[in-house]
């Protein structure tokens, strides 16, 4: 049951993917985007953070995917055309994707198969959420790489409307 | 429970198919998409190592949330930019974005 819940997760994810770096059509990209982010989600429940997996559909799919589709829709012109979405080196693109999979796969599989092996692991807490919340604000654990990063969620937010901004020359 | 190296070679194949999108795509948007689709990537492995190590721990959880934040900072300053592209060259496509070339 388990496997099968994995597999459709998995597909979605990889599917989605598939079609995001396909797709002439952008609108159909980011959609095929969404679809992606869901199955990532789904694999986080499946390895039961719960939390992760509601950031993830309320930041990643509610947030950056529409920012996303509204920058497709701003930047409009490129959509259609005949040309293709790909640009001329994209045949070494696949090859070197290839090949980075390859690899990986012989890291998986040859060179640390018994760490990676894994089948069972130690049960997660039931109040993880509450421990993440609490780790995060501890002075002793995460306090600093959590108030970085709102200061970087700020300077992001006043840099993107400072770059976006039209100029008006008075 | 699934072994590990399941949800490890998805991250991976996920990584890769990124990787290709970031090599091969014309539309700055679109190389922005599959940029996404390896932060993912690099998510899944960190709360993949996070379950089967430590779950005790925070870390790996943490660790991730701080990749979202990048993520979410990097998709607003990258379209950001994009659209202010777009109105002084009309044009996102990246090939044609060769103002720094020599």
């Amino acid at each position: 049951m388990t496997y099968a819940v994995f597999i459709l997760f998995t597909l979605m994810a990889l599917c989605g993917g598939v079609l995001v770096v396909t797709q002439r059509n952008l609108v159909r990209a980011a959609t095929a985007l969404v679809l992606s982010l869901f199955g990532v989600a789904g694999l986080y429940v499946l390895l039961e953070a719960g939390f992760l997996a509601a950031v993830q559909v309320l930041v990643y799919i509610g947030a950056i995917a529409i920012l996303i589709i509204f920058a497709i829709m701003l930047t409009r012109r490129m959509v259609q055309g005949d040309e293709s979405g790909l640009n001329r080196q994209w045949g070494w693109a696949l090859v070197s994707a290839v090949v980075m999979f390859a690899l990986f796969c012989y890291v998986v599989v040859k060179a640390w198969p018994l760490a990676l092996g894994a089948v069972s692991a130690p049960a997660v807490p039931a109040d993880s959420t509450e421990a993440l919340g609490l780790a995060l604000l501890d002075w002793e654990q995460y306090v600093l790489p959590f108030e970085i990063a709102s200061v970087l969620l700020l300077s992001a937010m006043v840099g993107a409307v400072v770059i976006a901004r039209e100029k008006h020359d008075s | 429970m699934i072994p590990l190296s399941w949800y490890v070679l998805v991250s991976a194949a996920l990584f890769c198919i990124g990787l290709f999108g970031v090599l091969a795509r014309r539309n700055a948007v679109a190389i922005l998409m599959a940029v996404e689709l390896m932060l993912n990537a690099v998510n899944v492995n960190l709360v993949a190592f996070w379950r089967y190590g430590e779950p005790q721990a925070m870390a790996g959880q943490v660790f991730a949330l701080i990749v979202f934040t990048v993520a979410a900072a990097e998709a607003a300053v990258g379209l950001a930019l994009f659209i202010a592209i777009y109105r002084s060259r009309d044009t996102v496509a990246v090939e044609e974005i060769d103002l720094m070339k020599g």
